[in-house]
């Protein structure tokens, strides 16, 4: 069963992963650092599969792609967010975090709730109230990128960025 | 036609581009630094097969140290010695002589109409000359090191048109904060930022770098001034290549933002959002531990000036530490010659070596718990330059300087 973590508007990078625990590539340090500002007790806590919800602007400030790396080395599903500021959403789609935007979804749920998403649909079932929710498609650029697991995968794929 | 991003792109792929469109563009120049080069290189490995293991051209391939440069720590030196290898192999010159979005231009590595892509999301300083310039992750960059692509979907844009002369004690920074606070820290999301205005006409490149530098705190993807008389100037001894000077023709703005310049005061941006936007004299009774004068934003000669100016022959007050961080070698260099940097040292300041210095809270006045910082950069993020208690506000190099003389927050025009 996986939980929702509700967090707030504007929550930027530095809080995700601070400058002062990003200098590595090591994915576990980066994973036990993960939001630690505004929630110390998340890489303790969060299970595989728990879900971040967020409000608006999620991911602003730096371009650190360690801030998706940390949410994704905690086994984090996806996040989900009324919006998602521009770097970190194209770095979630590059390394194959699904990042989905969804305001009825946000609005309507509460932390601790369990959910259930169905990333192919882009559904999204809170289990707790019982209520379904769809998530804005994506770009079909994006979305190719994303089908594919990242652009390192995609460029694979298609044998060059094109 | 269309706007400067527009042009740009039009320009760069041969045919009418429109925003909206999805588009694949040969870059001009990748950037990437001591921080997000580790895995712009791990992304990069992973395309050997189809780079053949090498950058798609070492010359427009940029490497800089400047975020904790002198390495302070064992991990930080052992990442910077991979990355030093990683460079040797693939031909690559490390730039190790100040901030990346100072050195890149100083080098002549920008000119105008140049899409340039960059791990570091303060990439968007570039557009003060003219180019497309936007910050991406380190796996983007990976993939523009193999490639010499990116892909972009080309942004709409909103025209912030700044008009009047700026009052005594105001300055370029102070009207960013304004710019922040109408447009809010998402209200360019997505989108490109295209400065105009009879004041930013007059701009020196610095001020115009200051403007550029934070588009992206209203999320802007880029931030661009349309190349004129000034900014041939600059480029004028540092690079010798030919250059369009590309202009908005009829341009269809999603929005036009206006600000009255002379009708500014000093401002402050209060901790820990950058639109927390207030005028100085709210807040002249906050005490400061620590003033830090330097960063992308405001690090270049004309702001040491500015605060050598207001800190000749005196000396800071007994509470409060100052750390000065020249942007560049250049910077430092002509700080150096002119007398500022004595005037620092004199006055009680610590003079730090060109880069980062404390902006991300790793070395060179890290703040303690409960402590509070005044400083002139981008950010005043919750734990960015040191303990997450501690708190973080940002105004001009004025603002600053009179600050580190009174120990509280002070009016800069009391001083000057």
């Amino acid at each position: 069963m996986s939980r929702i973590w509700m967090l707030g508007d504007n929550i930027n990078t530095d809080v995700i992963i601070p400058g002062r625990y990003n200098v590595t590539t090591d994915r576990s340090q980066l994973a036990r650092y993960c939001l630690c500002e505004i929630l110390p007790e998340f890489s303790q806590q969060v299970e595989p599969g728990d879900v971040i919800m967020a409000g608006h602007n999620f991911g602003c400030g730096s371009s650190r792609e360690h801030a998706p790396a940390s949410i994704l080395a905690n086994g984090v599903r996806v996040v989900i967010a009324r919006s998602f500021a521009r770097i970190f959403y194209r770095n979630s789609v590059n390394i194959g975090l699904p990042v989905l935007v969804c305001e009825d979804a946000v609005l309507n749920s509460a932390d601790g709730q369990r959910i259930k998403v169905d990333l192919d649909t882009g559904t999204i079932y809170n289990l707790t109230t019982e209520r379904t929710f769809r998530a804005e498609p994506l770009d079909p650029f994006v979305a190719r990128i994303a089908a594919a697991g990242g652009i390192i995968e995609y460029i694979r794929q298609e044998g060059t960025l094109r | 036609m269309g706007t400067l991003t527009e042009e740009i792109f039009s320009h760069k792929l041969g045919r009418a581009v429109k925003e909206g469109e999805t588009v694949v563009v040969e870059v001009d120049r990748v950037m990437s630094h001591d921080t997000t080069s580790p895995l712009a290189i791990q992304a990069f490995r992973k395309l050997a097969h189809q780079s053949g293991g090498r950058v798609f051209n070492p010359r427009r391939s940029h490497i800089v140290f400047d975020h904790i440069i002198p390495a302070a720590t064992i991990a930080a030196a052992t990442l910077q010695r991979d990355i030093r290898a990683f460079a040797q192999e693939q031909d690559i010159t490390i730039l190790q002589e100040g901030i990346c979005h100072q050195v890149m231009p100083e080098r002549g590595y920008v000119t105008p109409g140049d899409i340039i892509v960059g791990a570091d999301s303060h990439t968007c300083t570039y557009g003060a000359l003219g180019a497309f310039a936007t910050g991406m992750g380190s796996t983007d960059i990976g993939v523009a090191y193999a490639t010499g692509r990116s892909w972009f979907r080309v942004p709409t844009t909103i025209n912030i048109r700044v008009t009047g002369d700026l009052p005594f004690g105001v300055y370029a920074k102070d009207v960013t904060f304004e710019m922040v606070r109408l447009v809010g820290v998402d209200g360019a999301n997505y989108r490109a930022i295209e400065y105009s205005g009879d004041l930013i006409e007059r701009m020196s490149v610095s001020e115009r770098f200051t403007f550029c530098n934070m588009a992206i705190e209203m999320g802007g993807k880029a931030g661009l001034i349309t190349p004129d008389a000034t900014t041939q100037e600059w480029l004028r001894g540092r690079t010798d290549r030919d250059y369009p000077m590309l202009a908005p023709r009829n341009p269809r703005y999603e929005r036009i933002v206006e600000i009255d310049a002379s009708q500014l005061q000093p401002m402050i941006a209060c901790h820990p959002d950058v639109n927390n936007v207030v005028p100085v004299e709210q807040v002249e009774h906050v005490q400061i531990d620590q003033v830090f004068l330097g960063t992308c934003t405001n690090g270049r000669l004309d702001d040491l000036a500015i605060a050598a100016n207001i800190l000749r022959g005196k000396t800071i007050h007994p509470r409060t530490r100052m750390v000065v961080v020249p942007a560049s070698r250049e910077v430092y260099l002509e700080a150096m010659r002119l007398g500022y940097l004595e005037i620092f040292v004199q006055a009680g300041a610590s003079v730090g070596t060109p880069g980062c210095g404390p902006c991300i809270g790793r070395h060179q006045g890290v703040l303690a718990p409960g402590e509070r910082a005044l400083t002139t950069m981008n950010r005043n993020f919750t734990g960015r330059m040191g303990d997450p208690t501690a708190e973080i506000y940002l105004g001009s190099p004025a603002t600053v300087a009179a600050t580190a003389l009174t120990g509280h927050i002070t009016d800069p025009r009391t001083v000057l």
